[in-house]
């Protein structure tokens, strides 16, 4: 496959997945938003979904809906749904011959149906819950047409690829800013006080029906970070992405016999047995923050080394070989 | 439907009346089908087949806008059509005035044998801005040059077809064509499927065959690519849509280079030669090292690949020089000169302005001719006399006398017209149409084309960027 076209779908799977992220964040936020009433604990909630999604700091005094204007409206604004969806479509439309024709008239219909709407639409009319939602299942539906009209060839594995390193490292930064939050809490572990945030944290993981399975609705706040961290049969946990990520890059190594590929693999392949071999109590103890820290320095520099490999290698030594 | 639609004078060859006040024979079920459909049902699969478009992301690119901006090609969904007979003669004439290019183009980059006889003028070959000193003496594969043929047809009064211009170089549209028909068969099945139309289905297939015949090299399966200039060229949806048909990659310049005259593309399992180029971009842009120097889309060093015979072009480099618009004015004699026949196809009368009686006519007689800028494409830098200003005859005559050779006119055509659903109503709009043509190991024309329409009443400028719109083309 050329490098430019892995390029295209490694970034527009990255995009899509920010968005869909973004998307239920959002949701998810304002919906908790409803119960909170004091401004502080709202400002506070803002910043740390400011945070979370890598997104600049608002101007003091800003409103719940300069908030949803900055990070799903604004083209400008580079962690908002908007832009995103933007890139997204801009990456397939630079390699619409390679994805199904299915693929690629979803994304458009659903990047022109969703940049139409404004702000003012759904604040006035109060329908921001169907507007995320309706970002969401585009994103996912594409995944879904994705998975049933691909071939399962390099195309496919660069889309994985770029879907699961982008949820392994947006995963690790947000669970990091809000678990940070939560353990400056006076309750922490005791998750009672905290219930709606605990709960929040799970739903924007999709995680809470899923942890309630496992450990019922007994909440437990090591539980609740095992999960989204260690958890391996859970699809947004970490240690899932990362798993995925080590298949991807095991069945792209396969299909093109390159040679330059044992360090990237030496590099995905300690990240996913961390995970693997991790306990939480140890996790815990040696501090999450520097844990999750790790794994997104560690995720970038696999960012790095797919690029070297597979996309920006050096003519000489390709000539060479 | 009853033929009130418009004024056509008596001089208008109308696509379903001719000239007579009934729908001609083969027109006779789908004007009845038309006029036995309610408004809004009309309206309504109209509407249909334009979101079509849209969601397919079936559309051009408006130059000299915002970057970016997208249009769809608005399409009609009266269809337009050719019967067999009408298309065999089509058919001959193309192939005849294809083949006689070819050798036009391979004799004046070898011996030059009809500018010594006399026939082409020696100036006006060595003038054109598209004559490529470069290709003197280089052999090309199999002696083609025009692989990939888009001849712009006009029906003249007296119904018959005509040569309007002969598109050399990277003749666009064939997307247009094939899309039209897919939306064609979902809005009208039952009358599709009764006509017995032609298949055009297999274009992509017979471009590949002849990209194929090109490979430099027999002994192994060759790597076929398309060029783009990229994303925000205007035709960039067509090249998406041909490299799939075709399944082939499209390669953008920056995936390619050249080392020791062999050209790689880069892919993530490493380099991989490439052995036949379909090149969607101007000569001018294709290596910067060749050509124009400023070219961020082409490659260095293809051409030096393509004169050492490690790769093929189509279509060849230079081929600009054939479809020139003064040179138009000599196909018929090339024609008799290389095959010794007569055209089958007729050419629009043209006056070429360098001669002084001629342009001392023109100049007289702006306000009643169309004059062209010879080098340009598009619907760009033209004039049509009836249709313009004191100013813009002016400014024409001030730009003919400093540069006759830049121009040529035209009598202003009695194009044929065809009905259209404008604006909600059925309405009758000047059209033309292009036929592709393909060179490979022999010539074939996949029976159809696009027939591009001029939306604006009474305009007679089809072009997609000046407003045009198009109609799926059935040949019986």
């Amino acid at each position: 496959m050329l490098s430019r076209v892995a390029d295209n779908l490694y970034w527009l799977s990255r995009y899509l997945e920010r968005a869909e992220h973004t998307a239920r964040v959002l949701d998810l936020t304002l919906n908790l938003l409803l119960e909170q009433h004091s401004d502080e604990q709202m400002r506070a909630r803002m910043n740390r979904v400011l945070e979370g999604l890598f997104a600049e700091d608002l101007p003091e005094n800003s409103s719940l809906y300069d908030m949803t204007n900055a990070l799903a409206f604004d083209q400008k604004n580079f962690a908002s749904i908007n832009f995103c969806l933007a890139k997204a479509r801009e990456n397939a439309r630079q390699i619409r011959e390679q994805i199904s024709s299915e693929m690629w008239e979803h994304l458009n219909a659903l990047y022109l149906d969703v940049t139409k709407i404004s702000i003012d639409d759904v604040w006035q009319n109060q329908t921001t819950h169907q507007y995320f939602r309706k970002v969401k299942e585009g994103a996912q539906l594409f995944q879904g047409l994705a998975a049933s009209t691909m071939s399962r060839n390099e195309c496919w594995q660069f889309l994985q690829l770029g879907r699961y390193i982008e949820r392994a490292t947006y995963n690790a930064h947000f669970l990091d800013v809000q678990v940070a939050e939560l353990q400056k809490s006076e309750h922490y572990p005791v998750v009672a006080k905290d219930f709606m945030s605990w709960v929040g944290l799970l739903k924007c993981f999709t995680a809470f029906e899923a942890y309630c399975k496992v450990y019922t609705a007994d909440l437990k706040s090591d539980r609740i970070i095992e999960f989204l961290l260690l958890n391996a049969e859970f699809p947004h946990s970490i240690r899932f992405s990362v798993d995925k990520m080590e298949q991807s890059l095991n069945a792209i190594e396969e299909m093109t016999e390159v040679k330059r590929s044992a360090k990237l693999k030496r590099m995905v392949g300690k990240l996913r047995s961390d995970l693997k071999f991790s306990q939480i109590e140890e996790v815990l103890e040696a501090g999450l923050a520097n844990f999750l820290e790790g794994i997104q320095k560690q995720n970038d520099r696999i960012h790095q080394g797919i690029y070297d490999v597979y996309i920006s290698y050096p003519i000489d030594q390709a000539i060479a070989q | 439907m009853e033929k009130d639609y418009g004024d056509i004078t008596s001089v208008i060859y109308d696509e379903m009346y001719g000239k007579s006040d009934e729908p001609l024979a083969h027109y006779r079920a789908v004007s009845e089908t038309i006029s036995n459909m309610p408004h809004e049902e009309l309206l309504q699969r109209q509407q249909a087949a334009d979101l079509s478009f849209l969601h397919q992301g079936i559309t051009f690119t408006v130059y000299g806008r915002e970057e970016g901006t997208e249009k769809i090609f608005p399409y009609d969904l009266i269809p337009r059509i050719i019967t067999g007979d009408e298309w065999n003669t089509i058919e001959r004439g193309l192939k005849q005035r294809i083949t006689a290019l070819n050798h036009f183009l391979h004799d004046i980059y070898h011996e030059g044998k009809i500018l010594n006889d006399g026939i082409v003028p020696h100036e006006l070959v060595f003038t054109c801005k598209y004559y490529r000193r470069e290709m003197r003496g280089v052999d090309v594969p199999k002696g083609i040059y025009i692989s990939v043929v888009g001849t712009d047809l006009v029906r003249i009064s007296d119904g018959s077809f005509a040569v309007l211009e002969d598109n050399l170089r990277v003749p666009s549209g064939v997307s247009y064509m094939l899309a039209n028909r897919q939306v064609m068969k979902r809005v009208f099945p039952r009358l599709f499927g009764n006509y017995g139309v032609r298949p055009i289905e297999n274009y992509g297939q017979q471009l590949l065959t002849t990209l194929r015949a090109l490979a430099p090299r027999e002994d192994r399966e060759p790597n076929i690519v398309l060029l783009t200039p990229g994303v925000f060229n205007s035709a960039y949806f067509e090249h998406t849509f041909l490299a799939r048909q075709m399944g082939i990659e499209l390669v953008e310049g920056r995936d390619l280079l050249v080392h020791d005259n062999v050209v790689y593309m880069r892919t993530t399992a490493g380099l991989r030669r490439v052995d036949v180029i379909y090149r969607r971009l101007d000569d001018d842009f294709i290596d910067p090292l060749a050509f124009r120097p400023d070219s961020q889309l082409g490659v260095p060093g293809l051409f030096n690949a393509y004169r050492s015979g490690n790769v093929a072009l189509a279509n060849a480099i230079g081929t600009g020089i054939a479809d020139d618009k003064a040179l138009y004015a000599y196909v018929p004699k090339i024609i008799k000169y290389y095959l010794d026949e007569e055209p089958i196809l007729q050419n629009i009368q043209t006056y070429l302005l360098d001669d002084d009686s001629n342009r001392k006519y023109v100049l007289e007689n702006l306000d009643k001719l169309v004059v062209k800028a010879v080098g340009e494409s598009g619907g760009y830098g033209m004039l049509i006399g009836p249709h313009s200003t004191r100013e813009e005859q002016a400014k024409f005559k001030d730009l003919i006398n400093e540069n006759p050779r830049n121009y040529i006119a035209q009598p202003t055509l009695a194009l044929s017209t065809a009905p259209c659903l404008i604006e909600n109503e059925i309405t009758s709009r000047h059209v033309d149409l292009r036929p592709y043509i393909l060179y490979g190991d022999e010539i074939s024309i996949v029976a159809g084309g696009l027939t591009r329409v001029a939306l604006k009443k009474g305009s007679l400028v089809v072009n997609s960027s000046q407003g045009g719109g198009s109609k799926d083309t059935w040949v019986l």
